[in-house]
């Protein structure tokens, strides 16, 4: 049988890059089961019956997080043979924290310690066979960034593995804790293995809600244990979790001194020194946006469009799609095909591959920002202006981003750790104008204000508004509610990232967008395609030219669907089909009216003859309406994709862009009833109905938030 | 009550009790913040909030509104 060795220790101690160079490319990607916790496998190199499990980076193993829950329960549910506990030698007594509680997990674990070099350096010393005997397992010294002792660790592991040896019980808690805790693990039910007992008594001292769940302990056992604990709080002056807490890490300081020695008290490192400037109360906001300057002019203006806009409009439109249909044309397929074949397959893989420049570009400076250690300033430097809005100061990087294209904008969500900031920032992210939606800007702005500047301006102040009253409102509902996610993060000291680690982490984003987002994208690409291209000419159902949309599919679907959109100021077929082709991209919207109009000869970055056309059937209201509703709803297919592919959920999915479209739709609604009501005077039903979207928007503003009735009970059924 | 919220930059005080409950709490102390602890307040960011304090021998970013529960002493 194969030995299963799981790999754990905090955030920022060189985990991953030991996991990669343990298991070098042989690695599988994948989520652990229901969270978007990512899960990564391998097997160790050389070894093919030895797998590697890469547990999330955590502090400590409490029931609160997704992270520390699923860590926890892999551990005691599916029993590795073994557990590589990586701790950051630098960081001694956070990491044992965490150590202390692994040990009592009944698995064997070998403990490695990297980045000693860093800490000899400082003038500190670390006596590692000292440090084994107080620990009860074995210790092994590690570089993970240069790899030396990596797979003497992996050694050990195995071979504690093969002669499961457990840890020895070296650390004791105060004598009322201990007293109560043995009480405890008398009144376990058998069905408790021996070597989770500690583990368990532990637990239910803390009142650990997951705990009691997976144990189905009767009511009445759980009176006489809280009785247990009640005592040992009075004694003790404190309240048991706290308690627990405490005396481990009184335990560690205590045993630390025996194997560590602090030769260099005032020792400040070069990374203390950079943070002094770089987070400084003066520098620290102009640094801030140098950097985000940089970031954004290199992936979404120059390097990074540069060569997607390549990609897309020369090798695709210029030379591949021409190509493959002069091909085509010439062994004498039928036209639907070179259609099906170039407008839909070519096109759809097109989108995909045409976004891969600009997201590996993006990828790469977001690799170097984590690895360096500035993402989490990031956060620091944002957090009073975005947690207003339930939003993470990490959040400003998808919305930047999100101003050049909202697809690698909604990727870039995936730094933020929160699961409730991360959900909220790919929901909101794409209210902010894309590149992609200028031109329809500039299409209504010409047609029917005169090229004012204020459109454009208004549109990006309508998406900075929307991201900020829908993180209110979000923030209150049932879904967002609970579970506040602590700002309590560790800033880590700053170190150059290794080359090797930021193109991995890009290669690893890229090839997850191309799999998982590619294959919707592509597939809608050719739905559409088929919509637009197909209908009943003369009742015959028949293949049709770009001119002939008027009776396409879609067409009909606009139809039937157009009357949706009349409280929003035009329920006509003509724009309801322009809203939907601007699914496809955005840029769309423009090229539709112009067929729709029988226009063949427009500007299409800002449908410069179109506009006499549509001045005569628009107004400026229904016009702008119409712009809002299109700004504010569902984004692009490739950027839906991007969004499911982030929310790792049907559910979750269809929540974001029903609340965009819903949004949209009301926004618009408001614009159009209230703004006839101001023009005209008028007072009608729709103006009743645009009061009520008002009054609906005031109190998902102002309402209480939804509170949890039993907080403890959700903790616990949330596994 | 001092509160480590209250503390000046630059100084050193030692924690006292944590007060609060649930998950909020609980990762403070996770964090190495428990009675005994002794953090010295780095910085406060550029913005006024949230502060940088040294625990442990590592940075940490918490909340003003979080640093209200951390009793100290001088």
């Amino acid at each position: 049988m194969a030995i299963r060795i799981a790999l754990t220790g905090n955030p920022n101690t060189g985990k991953t890059t030991l996991f990669n160079a343990l298991t070098g490319s042989n690695q599988t990607v994948g989520n652990w089961p229901g969270v978007t916790v990512e899960k990564k496998e391998g097997k160790l190199k050389g070894h093919s019956d030895v797998i590697i499990t890469d547990l999330p980076g955590i502090y400590s193993l409490s029931p609160y997080t997704l992270e520390e829950v699923v860590a926890r329960n892999y551990i005691l549910n599916e029993k590795p043979d073994a557990v590589l506990n990586i701790i950051d030698g630098t960081n001694l007594e956070r990491n044992l924290y965490l150590t202390s509680q692994v040990t009592e997990l009944g698995v064997p674990v070998v403990i490695a310690v990297n980045m000693l070099d860093v800490l000899e350096k400082s003038g500190n010393k670390l006596d590692l066979d000292k440090m084994s005997e107080s620990l009860g397992c074995p210790v092994v010294e590690i570089s993970a960034l240069k790899g030396t002792g990596i797979m003497e660790a992996a050694e050990k592991a195995i071979s504690l593995a093969k002669s499961h040896t457990l840890p020895k019980e070296r650390h004791v808690f105060d004598k009322n804790v201990e007293v109560a805790v043995k009480d405890i693990i008398a009144l376990l039910p058998s069905s408790v293995p021996d070597l989770q007992k500690r583990w368990y008594g532990v637990k239910l001292f803390q009142r650990d809600a997951k705990a009691i769940e997976q144990l189905n302990i009767s009511d009445d056992t759980l009176n006489k244990i809280e009785k247990i604990i009640t005592t040992c709080e009075d004694a003790m002056d404190d309240e048991a979790e706290s308690i627990i807490t405490s005396e481990r890490y009184n335990y560690i300081s205590n045993v630390i001194a025996s194997f560590y020695k602090v030769k260099n008290k005032d020792y400040v490192s070069v990374s203390d020194r950079i943070d002094k400037i770089v987070t400084n109360r003066i520098l620290g906001l102009p640094i801030f946006a140098a950097i985000m300057f940089l970031v954004y002019y290199i992936s979404i203006t120059t390097i990074g469009t540069g060569m997607t806009d390549w990609v897309n409009d020369e090798l695709i439109a210029n030379i591949i799609q021409p190509g493959i249909q002069g091909f085509l044309e010439s062994v004498g397929a039928a036209e639907w095909l070179v259609g099906l074949i170039v407008n839909g397959i070519v096109a759809g893989v097109g989108a995909v591959l045409g976004f891969l420049p600009q997201m590996l570009t993006l990828f790469f400076f977001l690799a170097i920002l984590e690895g360096c250690g500035y993402m989490a300033r990031i956060a620091f430097v944002m957090d009073r202006v975005f947690r207003r809005f339930g939003l993470s100061g990490k959040s400003f990087i998808p919305i930047l981003i999100g101003t050049g294209c909202g697809v690698p904008g909604i990727m870039a969500s995936r730094t933020i750790e929160s699961e409730h900031d991360r959900r909220m920032t790919v929901i909101t992210t794409t209210f902010i104008p894309c590149s992609a939606k200028l031109p329809v800007i500039a299409l209504i702005s010409g047609a029917l204000f005169d090229n004012s500047p204020w459109v454009a301006s208004s549109a990006y102040f309508v998406g900075i508004a929307a991201i900020v009253v829908s993180g209110i409102m979000l923030k209150k509902t049932k879904m967002f509610s609970g579970d506040p996610s602590p700002f309590v993060i560790e800033l880590p000291a700053y170190h150059i990232p290794t080359a090797g680690s930021v193109i991995r982490s890009m290669a690893e984003r890229g090839t997850s967008f191309v799999k998982k987002a590619g294959t919707v994208i592509t597939l809608a690409t050719i739905l559409v395609w088929f919509l637009s291209y197909f209908g009943f000419v003369n009742g015959a159902f028949t293949y049709l030219t770009e001119e002939q949309m008027d009776v396409s599919l879609l067409a009909h679907f606009g139809n039937t669907f157009a009357w949706i959109f009349a409280p929003l100021g035009w329920g006509t077929w003509k724009p309801a089909v322009a809203a939907i082709t601007g699914l496809m991209a955005k840029e769309n919207v423009v090229g539709t009216f112009g067929i729709l109009y029988h226009v063949s000869n427009f500007d299409k970055d800002t449908g410069e003859g179109i506009w006499q056309l549509l001045r005569a059937d628009y107004t400026p209201l229904t016009a702008y309406s119409y712009l809002i509703f299109n700004l504010l709803c569902a984004p692009c297919i490739a950027a839906m994709s991007a969004i499911r592919r982030e929310m790792s959920s049907v559910k979750w999915f269809w929540t974001a862009v029903g609340y965009q479209c819903g949004f949209a739709y009301i926004v618009g609604m408001i614009i159009y009833q209230i703004g006839s009501l101001i023009i005209t005077g008028k007072f009608g039903i729709g103006t009743i109905f645009g009061f009520i979207g008002i009054i609906a928007i005031i109190y998902g503003l102002v309402r209480k938030p939804y509170e949890e009735r039993h907080p403890e009970q959700k903790a616990g059924a949330r596994a | 009550m001092d509160t480590l919220k209250d503390v000046k930059i630059g100084d050193t005080v030692t924690v006292a009790r944590v007060h609060g409950e649930g998950p909020v709490k609980r990762r403070i102390m996770d964090m190495g913040v428990t009675k005994g602890t002794s953090i010295h307040v780095r910085k406060v960011a550029p913005l006024g909030d949230p502060i940088e304090v040294t625990v442990r021998g590592y940075e940490l970013s918490i909340r003003k509104a979080d640093a209200e529960n951390i009793e100290i002493t001088r």
